[in-house]
């Protein structure tokens, strides 16, 4: 890929195992992500995937292993610390707040960012209005970017499915995110949606810097973008590394295709 | 409104027809004195002005995390207990502003423990804490502050005052405290709407209402956000406690007013704020329309014992507004895409 330059480890997952009762959803999980990196994981259905994302994201704590993000190792945290500390997100079902417009759903995604107190926006001081008008720039700016001027004030709900998963990339982006995680950012997409998204999703890494993961099905898509891929299967890891040596290796064809007994 | 969408939606349209017809009908007909009219129009206004603070309250916590605080009336009581227990020693401004504190401490209280355990929970989850609530802040209130019926002395004159005796014969009687009351209730409204729509915390309250899980992964504190909306709601109920209960006086039976803004809310729809008032204002007047214009018809034509009308009248207009518009006035009609 062209100027871009991989950095140090951003994220660190380590011999995390994640079980819901019985049920074992993850078992000793090891990578790292790299800053600048597009890393994706993927999996057959029930492979673990979005448990992996979420255990990063902070909504299920693991059972036992560790993450370092930035250096730090995490001690338990919720998905507000998670954002906090600079992790963003989407969903595979959408999670936008439906009744609002383009432009509010995404001036949440500013809202760790504003400094100004609830009473102080109550009384509509000047520096309140003053840091609004700071954000709403920026907002603009995301919304530029991902081509959706003409539904900035239209109810999100009343979208259509392409345009609203394109929301859900710029309330993520709104948060400036150092990392972002997005959970199958294509999944039902027609193929000129789908390459718009990859479009989106490669000018993100590229203009903004952002460190992503992302799960994704197609596996054209996620051989012609991601750096390097995690892989897998029932909760385990099957494999790890760059596109091409992941295709050629011989435990995740088997997961795909099946292996003769 | 197009003509289309007037033939959609019909019903609607000759509801509230019917409704304007009732208004209007016992002037038109020569059943009551102009006079006398406007005096039952106005006192429908005001107590369905009182109807709308509390009805306020329950849209204020619905719309900001979706939860029906079945809490609403007992916090009315006990806002105006602790406010009535505290000017007897001190003066009332002084006393207010306690309250407010003490609402925001019980805010909190609640979002520690209550609600903060149950992020993420069914509705009918968080609407069973909320009725536990309900019964812990009857009972506590009486506990702290006692359970004897207390004055609130707003100060201001409770003498009736004539109006407008050129125009109509006999003029009409109105009540100072009233007007006040009405005022302070247009205000806070008017804030609330503003603080709803125009500030980035309004915004993230509308967000924390539409989905928990997706407004916590972009950072939004949900905790914080609870708080600062109970502590609204109950500012709201101090305000209406103190205005019920100086009218009133404060009892026990002030949490049963709640029972009241029920109908309100269906009528003007969970999620809006002026939903809320103006359906405050069609209850109000329209319980002491059909009490003092509907009533001794009834009793005439079908013999019956007595009126009662204005105990009921408030449910039955809420059922019909369910079967014909059941996202209320002012609501918003969900859109799912299928």
């Amino acid at each position: 890929m062209s100027g871009r330059k991989i950095g140090e480890e951003i994220l660190d997952v380590a011999d995390i195992s994640l079980s819901f009762g019985g049920v074992k959803a993850l078992q000793n999980i090891s990578f790292n992500v790299r800053e600048h990196e597009i890393r994706a994981i993927i999996g057959p259905n029930g492979a673990g995937k979005s448990s992996m994302l979420n255990v990063v994201n902070g909504v299920y704590a693991p059972q036992q292993g560790r993450i370092t993000f930035q250096g730090k190792v995490r001690g338990h945290m919720d998905p507000h610390d998670a954002a906090a500390a600079g992790i963003g997100r989407t969903f595979q079902s959408l999670a936008l707040f439906k009744g609002m417009s383009v432009l509010d759903n995404m001036m949440t995604g500013r809202n760790l960012r504003m400094r100004t107190g609830v009473l102080s926006q109550a009384i509509h001081l000047g520096f309140a209005r003053r840091e609004e008008l700071r954000h709403r720039e920026f907002v603009e700016h995301i919304i530029d970017f991902l081509e959706i001027q003409a539904y900035r004030k239209t109810a999100v709900g009343r979208l259509p499915y392409g345009l609203q998963k394109r929301v859900d990339l710029g309330r993520a982006l709104a948060m400036e995110p150092k990392l972002l995680l997005l959970d199958e950012p294509m999944a039902g997409m027609n193929l000129e949606e789908k390459e718009d998204m990859c479009r989106f999703v490669l000018d993100t890494n590229d203009e903004f810097g952002t460190t992503i993961v992302l799960i994704e099905h197609d596996m054209g898509v996620v051989m012609d973008i991601s750096d390097r891929v995690v892989v897998l299967d029932y909760g385990k890891k099957i494999g790890d590394g760059t596109p091409d040596e992941v295709r050629s290796s011989q435990a995740v064809i088997d997961a795909y295709l099946g292996v003769a007994h | 409104m197009t003509l289309a969408n007037l033939q959609r939606n019909w019903p609607v349209v000759a509801l509230i027809v019917a409704l304007l017809v009732g208004a209007a009908a016992p002037l038109a007909l020569g059943m009551s004195a102009p006079g006398f009219y406007f005096e039952v129009l106005l006192g429908g206004l005001m107590s369905g002005v009182l109807y709308s603070l509390v009805a306020l309250g329950f849209v204020l916590i619905f719309k900001a995390s979706g939860v029906f605080n079945f809490a609403q009336g007992a916090m009315v009581l006990f806002a105006a207990l602790s406010l009535a227990r505290l000017s007897e020693h001190m003066p009332l401004a002084v006393a207010f502003i306690c309250a407010v504190a003490i609402m925001a401490v019980l805010a909190w209280v609640i979002e520690r423990l209550v609600l903060r355990h149950l992020v993420n929970q069914d509705a009918v989850v968080l609407l069973m804490a909320t009725l536990g609530v309900t019964y812990f802040l009857d009972g506590f209130g009486q506990l702290a502050w006692g359970s004897d019926i207390y004055t609130i002395n707003t100060g201001l004159p409770k003498t009736p005052v004539m109006v407008l005796e050129r125009v109509f014969e006999g003029g009409i009687l109105i009540n100072t405290e009233d007007f006040v009351a009405a005022a302070v209730a247009a205000l806070l409204v008017l804030a609330l709407a503003l603080f709803f729509q125009k500030t980035p915390t309004g915004r993230a309250l509308r967000a924390v209402a539409d989905d928990h899980q997706a407004a916590q992964s972009i950072g939004i504190p949900l905790s914080r956000i609870w708080v600062i909306v109970w502590t609204v709601a109950g500012f709201v109920a101090l305000v209406a406690g103190m205005v019920w209960g100086s009218k009133l006086g404060v009892q026990f039976s002030l949490s049963l007013i709640a029972m009241k803004a029920l109908p309100v809310v269906i009528l003007g729809g969970f999620t809006s704020v002026p939903g809320a008032i103006i359906g405050g204002l069609i209850i109000g007047v329209g319980e002491k329309f059909a009490e003092v214009f509907l009533g001794p018809i009834m009793v005439k034509q079908f013999d019956l014992a007595g009126g009662g009308i204005e105990n009921w009248f408030a449910y039955v207009l809420a059922l019909v507004f369910l079967l014909v518009r059941p996202e209320g006035l002012f609501g918003e009609k969900h859109i799912d895409r299928v």
